[in-house]
C-alpha cells in the first residue's frame, strides 16, 4: 500500500495538523510515513499545503508530485493542485468554500459542505476537517478510523483531549457520508 | 638575597616583539601583575586580538586563544559560558575593538558577559602600517589619511568607553593612561578592579588604556608620551565612566 | 524507545543533546529556525546554554571559544548565514577544534530564497573559507539519518579535532518522519581534552591558535591537516547503494534529492529499466571506491541535485571520467520531481547511455 496525499487550503484552516493526524494514524499501524509542509511567507495568511505519504514499505520520496488523494479546502488550492492528481485518484472537496466544479473527469470526486455540516451537526466549525478525514478513511481504507482517533491524542494538546469524542463523531459522519 | 624586581608569574620569559617605546609591554605587565595578585593564574583564559598584540598568547603565561580580528568578545563569551567559574579576559586594540569588532564588544557588554576587556587605544593601526584607526584624532595623520583626519571625509573618532558605559550590562568602565608612573599606578588599580568585578560576577568590565605608538606617530618614545598627554587626553578624558556603588566609594 | 514523529530541525536539536552537546550559539534564519527554537527550550532543561548571538559571525566565534574550552558545541544556519560563518570556520579548522555546524540549505546566490536548495555543495566540501582545509561533511536524507548522523558528527569532530558539517536542506529541516533517538550521552563522561584551554592548572599553558608566522611551521601544520583528511578518506566514507548491482543507469544524489531519485528508481524499475541510486552520505571525504563499485555496470550516470551542477563535478572526478555522467538540476528553491527524473532516465536509456 502506498498512499500519497496532498492537503491544501488557507493558512489557518488546519491543513497542516490534518496532515499530521494522518501521518500519526499511519504510525499507529506501524506504517512508514512522512509529512512535508509548504513553508515561508505562504504560511502567513496565504495558501498552505502539506504532503503526506502512508506506505507499507520505506518511503522513497516524501516529495509528492502526483498525489493519489487531494484534499481541497479552498478554491485557489483546487486551481493549484487539481491537475497533479493521479488519474483515477480521489479529490475531497470542501464545497462550503469551493463553489466551482473540478475540471478533471477522471477523478473520484467527493464534495462535502463540511463547514456547514460541522456547524449544523456539532455547532463547531473547527471539526469540519474531521468530516473530510472520515470520508478519506472510508473511501481509501489507507488507515482505520480507530487509528485516526488514536492519533488525535498525539496531535491535540492535552487540554484539548476532551474534544476527542466530538472529533470522533465528525469522523464518523464523514465515513457515513462517503458510504452513502 | 632580596629580590627587588622580577617578572610576574603570569608572563612567560619570551622576549616581546613590540617596538622600542611601545606601551604594550607596560600594559601586559600590569595585567600579569593583577592576575598574580589575585591568585588566578591557573584559572585564567586570555584572548589575543589581531593587531600589534596578536602574539600576546606567547607572552601571557596562562591558557590563551588567538581570535579572528574583532571577535575576541564573542570568543570570550563562548569560553565563559562553558566555564563560568574561570577568569576570561580579552586584550584588544582600537582597530580590533572599535572598528571591525564593534558589534561583538557592544553586544558582549549588552549581555553583561562576565569578562574583562583590556582595550589599548593608541589612535592608529600599528601592525599593518600606520593606517587611520576609528580612534584617530581629527587632524592626526595616518598612512590612509595623509593630510590628517578630516571629519568631512573620515568622520569623527569614537569614544568607546562612553558608549559602553551606557550599557546596563556593563558593570565597570574606566579610561586610564600610561604616559607617566602616576598614571601607570592608576591604570593598574583600574585593571585590578576590572578583574575583581568579573570575579564578583557583576557584569562586563573594560579598561581603556591610552597608549602611544612612537613608530607610527613618527615620534621618539618620550615625545610620543607627551603627544598622548597633550592630544589624546583632551578628547579621551581619563576616569571611571561607570562602576558598581561599592567600587566608586 | 518508541518512535516519535518529528520535524528534521527539531530532531537534529534533540539528537545533539543526546550526543552530549550542551552549548548552542546561533542567529535566526529560515528555514532552520525550528532547531534554535527547540534548543532554546530544551538546552536549559539539561543544564546547557542556548545563546542567540548578535550575528552569524559572532555565533561561530562563540563556537570557537566554547570548542577550544573543551565543550561539545554546535551552531546552525542556512546558506547566507553559513557564508557569514566561513571566516570563523576557517579559524576553527586551522586551530583544530571539534564542533558541529548545520547548514539547512536554501536557494541562492545572495539572499536567494527560503525554499530548499543544494547550491552550497562546493562551499561545504571544498572548505568554504580561506586556506587549505576541509570540513567533514555529512548529508542525511531522512529524519532518522539526521539523528544518527548528529551523534556521528560529534564523535568524528572529536576524533579528528575538526569541524563537521551536517549539510541538509529546507525540505529535510521542515519535513516530519518517525524517529527513534539513542540513549542520552553524559557529557561528563566523554573523553577528556587535554589540549583545551580551561586554565593552566599544574601544566604549561594551552594555546588555541591558527597563526604560524614561520612559513615552514605553517607548511608543516598544513601537511598535518592534509594527513587528517587522508585518514578521513581511508576510514570515514559512507554511502548507500540502492539497486546498483545490475544497474545500467545509476542516479547519484544526496539529501532530499536522493529521496526523489529513489522514487524515480522505483518507477523506472517498474517500467523494466535497470536503474539504481548511489547516495553519498559523506560528501567529504567523497566515497570514491564505493561510487566506482556502484557504477561498475553502468552505461550512464545521472546526477540529480538542487543546483546548477556542483556534486556532478565530484561524481565525474571520482568516476575518473570512465562513465558518461549526465546532469539534471533545479535551482532557486525548485525541487526536482520524480516524474522529471524518470523522464530523464528514459531519455538516457533511449540514447543507449551514450555521452551527452
Amino acid at each position: 500500500m502506498l498512499q500519497e496525499i496532498i492537503l491544501a487550503g488557507f493558512g489557518g484552516q488546519g491543513v497542516m495538523s490534518m496532515g499530521q493526524l494522518l501521518a500519526y494514524a499511519g504510525m499507529e499501524e506501524n506504517k512508514q510515513v512522512s509529512w512535508i509542509p509548504s513553508y515561508g511567507p505562504e504560511m502567513r495568511g496565504g495558501t498552505a499545503n502539506c504532503s503526506v505519504t502512508l506506505s507499507d514499505t520505506p518511503v522513497s520520496s516524501p516529495l509528492i508530485d502526483e498525489p493519489d488523494t487531494l484534499f481541497v479546502l479552498n478554491r485557489p488550492s483546487l486551481e493549484k493542485f487539481e491537475g497533479s492528481v493521479k488519474p483515477g485518484g480521489l479529490l475531497l472537496l470542501n464545497s462550503s468554500l469551493v463553489k466551482v466544479e473540478p475540471q478533471r473527469t477522471d477523478l473520484r470526486v467527493l464534495k462535502l459542505p463540511v463547514d456547514n455540516l460541522a456547524q449544523e451537526k456539532f455547532g463547531n466549525s473547527r471539526v469540519a476537517n474531521m468530516i473530510l478525514v472520515g470520508a478519506f478513511v472510508a473511501v481509501t481504507g489507507a488507515v482505520s478510523l480507530d487509528s485516526v482517533v488514536g492519533a488525535l491524542k498525539k496531535v491535540l494538546p492535552e487540554h484539548r483531549h476532551k474534544l476527542i469524542p466530538l472529533n470522533r463523531q465528525a469522523l464518523e459522519l464523514g465515513v457515513e457520508l462517503a458510504q452513502s | 638575597m632580596i629580590t627587588v624586581f622580577e617578572k610576574p608569574k603570569s608572563l612567560t620569559p619570551a622576549k616581546t616583539h613590540y617596538c622600542p617605546g611601545c606601551t604594550h609591554g607596560i600594559i601586559h605587565r600590569l595585567v600579569a601583575e593583577v592576575i598574580d595578585e589575585l591568585g588566578v593564574r591557573e584559572e585564567t583564559i586570555g584572548i589575543a586580538p589581531v593587531g600589534c598584540s596578536v602574539l600576546a598568547y606567547n607572552y601571557f603565561n596562562v591558557d590563551m586563544y588567538e581570535a579572528a580580528h574583532g571577535r575576541a568578545p564573542a570568543v570570550a563569551t563562548g569560553i565563559k559560558r562553558v566555564h563560568p567559574d574561570k577568569v576570561v579576559f580579552t586584550y584588544q586594540g582600537d582597530g580590533d575593538l572599535a572598528a571591525i569588532g564593534t558589534a561583538e564588544i557592544i553586544h558582549a557588554a549588552a549581555r553583561g558577559e562576565k569578562i574583562t576587556t583590556i582595550f589599548v587605544n593608541n589612535a592608529i593601526y600599528g601592525m599593518t602600517g600606520g593606517q587611520m584607526a576609528p580612534t584617530t584624532l581629527i587632524g592626526q595623520t595616518a598612512t590612509t589619511a595623509p593630510n590628517g583626519r578630516d571629519p568631512e571625509v573620515q568622520g569623527y573618532p569614537i569614544r568607546m568607553s562612553e558608549i559602553l558605559a551606557t550599557m546596563p550590562g556593563a558593570a565597570y568602565i574606566a579610561r586610564v593612561s600610561v604616559h607617566n608612573p602616576q598614571e601607570v599606578a592608576k591604570a593598574k588599580k583600574a585593571i585590578k578592579t576590572a578583574f575583581q568585578v568579573q570575579l564578583e560576577r557583576k557584569g562586563f568590565a573594560m579598561v581603556e588604556v591610552l597608549s602611544s605608538c612612537p613608530t607610527n606617530w613618527g615620534l621618539t618614545p618620550l615625545k610620543a608620551l607627551e603627544w598622548l598627554k597633550d592630544n589624546m587626553i583632551p578628547y579621551y578624558p581619563l576616569g571611571v565612566q561607570k562602576a558598581p556603588e561599592e567600587v566608586k566609594a | 524507545m518508541a518512535k516519535v514523529l518529528m520535524k528534521g530541525n527539531e530532531a537534529l536539536g534533540e539528537a545533539a543533546i543526546r550526543a552530549g552537546c550542551r552549548f548552542f550559539f546561533g542567529y535566526p534564519i529560515t528555514p532552520q529556525s525550528e532547531l534554535p527554537h527547540y534548543l532554546a527550550k530544551r538546552l536549559p532543561e539539561v543544564g546547557g546554554v542556548f545563546l542567540q548571538a548578535e550575528s552569524e559571525v559572532a555565533a561561530i566565534n562563540m563556537v570557537y571559544g566554547a570548542a577550544g574550552a573543551g565543550a561539545r558545541v554546535m551552531t546552525s544556519s542556512s546558506s547566507p548565514g553559513v557564508s557569514l560563518k566561513m571566516e570563523g570556520i576557517s579559524y576553527i579548522a586551522g586551530a583544530e577544534l571539534p564542533c558541529v555546524i548545520v547548514n539547512m540549505q536554501r536557494g541562492g546566490p545572495g539572499l536567494g530564497s527560503i525554499q530548499p536548495g543544494q547550491a552550497d555543495y562546493f562551499q561545504a566540501v571544498k572548505g568554504g573559507g580561506h586556506g587549505d582545509y576541509r570540513l567533514l561533511v555529512l548529508a542525511p536524507a531522512s529524519i532518522q539519518e539526521m539523528v544518527d548522523l548528529m551523534g556521528l558528527a560529534f564523535a568524528l569532530a572529536d576524533k579528528y579535532r575538526n569541524p563537521v558539517m551536517i549539510l541538509g536542506d529546507g525540505t529535510l529541516g521542515q519535513m516530519m518522519e518517525p524517529v527513534e533517538f539513542p540513549e542520552m550521552l553524559d557529557p561528563e563522561k566523554l573523553p577528556q581534552k587535554p589540549w583545551a584551554a580551561q586554565g593552566a592548572k599544574g601544566r604549561e599553558p594551552n594555546i588555541i591558535n591558527s597563526l604560524y608566522l614561520n612559513p615552514l611551521e605553517l607548511e608543516d601544520h598544513n601537511l598535518k591537516l592534509q594527513a587528517k583528511y587522508t585518514q578521513m578518506a581511508a576510514e570515514e566514507t559512507r554511502s548507500e547503494s540502492y539497486y546498483t548491482d545490475d544497474a545500467d543507469i545509476v542516479l547519484v544524489g544526496y539529501g532530499s534529492s536522493a529521496r526523489v531519485c529513489k522514487a524515480a528508481v522505483d518507477q523506472a524499475r517498474q517500467q523494466g529499466i535497470k536503474a539504481g541510486l548511489f547516495r553519498p552520505i559523506t560528501l567529504f571525504p567523497f566515497p570514491k571506491a564505493e561510487i566506482q563499485a556502484a557504477c561498475r555496470q553502468a552505461k550512464a550516470v545521472l546526477t540529480v541535485e538542487m543546483s546548477m551542477g556542483q556534486l556532478v563535478e565530484d561524481v565525474r572526478y571520482n568516476l575518473e571520467f570512465r562513465v558518461p555522467v549526465h546532469f539534471y538540476g533545479r535551482a532557486g528553491g525548485m525541487v526536482p520531481t520524480t516524474r522529471a527524473v524518470v523522464s530523464k532516465i528514459t531519455e538516457l536509456v533511449q540514447e543507449g547511455g551514450r555521452s551527452a
